[in-house]
């Protein structure tokens, strides 16, 4: 993986920290610029029209703000977080259906996931990025499809070839850890 | 949870749910199984990291210029996400913004046998019901068009394939033709989504079906 973009993931973790902590404008203003752009582009991949797109994607750049407490850099690097926000938009605007969610799990005030544990899933989710960026083109373009709001589940093959094993097991591991802290 | 959970959901189902592309009575279920599940929660997040990477990777469209400024007002005009509440329920929470507070609020209705059931108001597309299985009763025999999710909250059943105890999930496609029974003991309470009508092999569930919406 580059340094750079190791480098960019933690950034992006900060900005989301500055948020939660002191309502940091400028934090905002670095996600809104590299995030938004791509939110909207995801969006109007997904069939909305560019003034909806525009106005979702406004959205959730909100709704990052507003949920800055509820992001768990041990679960989720703010490209994912921000995808499922997105994805949950799209569901209201375009499809004006609902998508239940099992409750958020949060560390609360007493305890702070492991820096070590962040940064080791951000190595495994740029590790997913270059894997997807590297499959062929006809598999790639069947997974943007299914991404994209294209494909009925019984559309979606059983097997993707997407190797999500490693991920799978960091994101299983700190899981555990919150639990534990929980109970 | 008295044993780990045995039966989860398929990855075509879990990408499914991740890019947003099943139908609400599906999301209900899957939702509901994730919330007992923390081995299906890890790997949704590892394909909600698929859907990140290619937010990362992707195109980008210019904003409109004085979009940042926007977003920031709507940001502060609503007042920050509330903190989740612990869940003091006997059921997940999404399946608890369905039903109302527990499985005590269920209007259950009548389908013989002893069985129950409720249906759980969800769009069109696929239909989600809960179902009361009697211990040591069976539901009648049937077969599926389409795929049928079936997920156990309280007690066990057993069918052709497999037992599936609570947080178990059936994932039963066109080729299963099966008789649930609830096993001995304990009566089963189930959270069942299907998106075609259930095939029965016996006449007198086939007459009943228009009028029990199955």
């Amino acid at each position: 993986m580059t340094a750079d973009r190791q480098l960019e993931n933690s950034q992006w973790i900060t900005c989301i920290e500055r948020i939660r902590d002191h309502s940091d404008e400028d934090a905002f203003a670095q996600l809104f610029t590299h995030f938004a752009p791509r939110v909207k582009a995801f969006l109007m991949k997904s069939g909305a029209d560019a003034t909806l797109a525009e106005e979702c994607a406004q959205d959730v750049m909100a709704t990052l703000w507003q949920k800055a407490h509820l992001f768990d850099p041990t679960r989720a690097s703010a490209s994912t977080w921000i995808f499922t926000i997105a994805r949950n938009r799209r569901i209201d605007a375009l499809r004006k259906s609902r998508r239940p969610e099992p409750e958020d799990l949060t560390w609360g005030p007493d305890h702070d996931p492991d820096q070590a544990d962040a940064l080791a899933l951000q190595q495994e989710t740029d590790q997913l990025a270059q894997a997807i960026a590297s499959l062929p083109d006809k598999q790639k373009a069947l997974i943007e499809a299914a991404y994209y709001g294209d494909l009925s589940h019984s559309e979606i093959a059983e097997k993707t070839g997407l190797p999500l094993g490693t991920i799978k097991s960091r994101i299983r591991l700190a899981l555990d850890r919150l639990r534990h802290a929980m109970s | 949870m008295t044993q780990p959970i045995q039966h989860h959901l398929t990855d075509a189902l879990l990408m499914a749910y991740s890019a947003g592309a099943l139908p609400e009575a599906f999301n209900l279920t899957v939702a509901t199984h994730i919330a007992m599940c923390d081995e299906c929660r890890a790997r949704l997040g590892a394909f909600d990291s698929v859907g990140g990477a290619l937010i990362e990777s992707g195109a980008s469209h210019a904003m409109a210029p004085d979009s940042m400024a926007a977003a920031l007002a709507k940001a502060k005009s609503a007042p920050r996400a509330r903190q989740p509440t612990r869940n003091r329920s006997n059921v997940p929470v999404p399946l608890q913004d369905y039903i109302g507070t527990d499985l005590t609020a269920v209007h259950w209705r009548p389908v013989g046998m002893g069985v129950k059931q409720a249906i759980l108001p969800t769009d069109k597309g696929a239909t989600a019901r809960l179902i009361y299985i009697p211990a040591g009763i069976a539901v009648p025999d049937h077969g599926h068009r389409g795929t049928e999710l079936t997920l156990v909250l309280q007690g066990a059943f057993f069918d052709q394939t497999d037992r599936f105890a609570a947080g178990d999930i059936e994932v039963a496609g066109e080729e299963l033709d099966h008789t649930p029974t609830a096993e001995m003991g304990a009566d089963c309470i189930c959270l069942a989504a299907t998106d075609a009508p259930l095939r029965f092999r016996s006449l007198i569930p086939r007459l009943a079906q228009p009028f029990l919406r199955i």
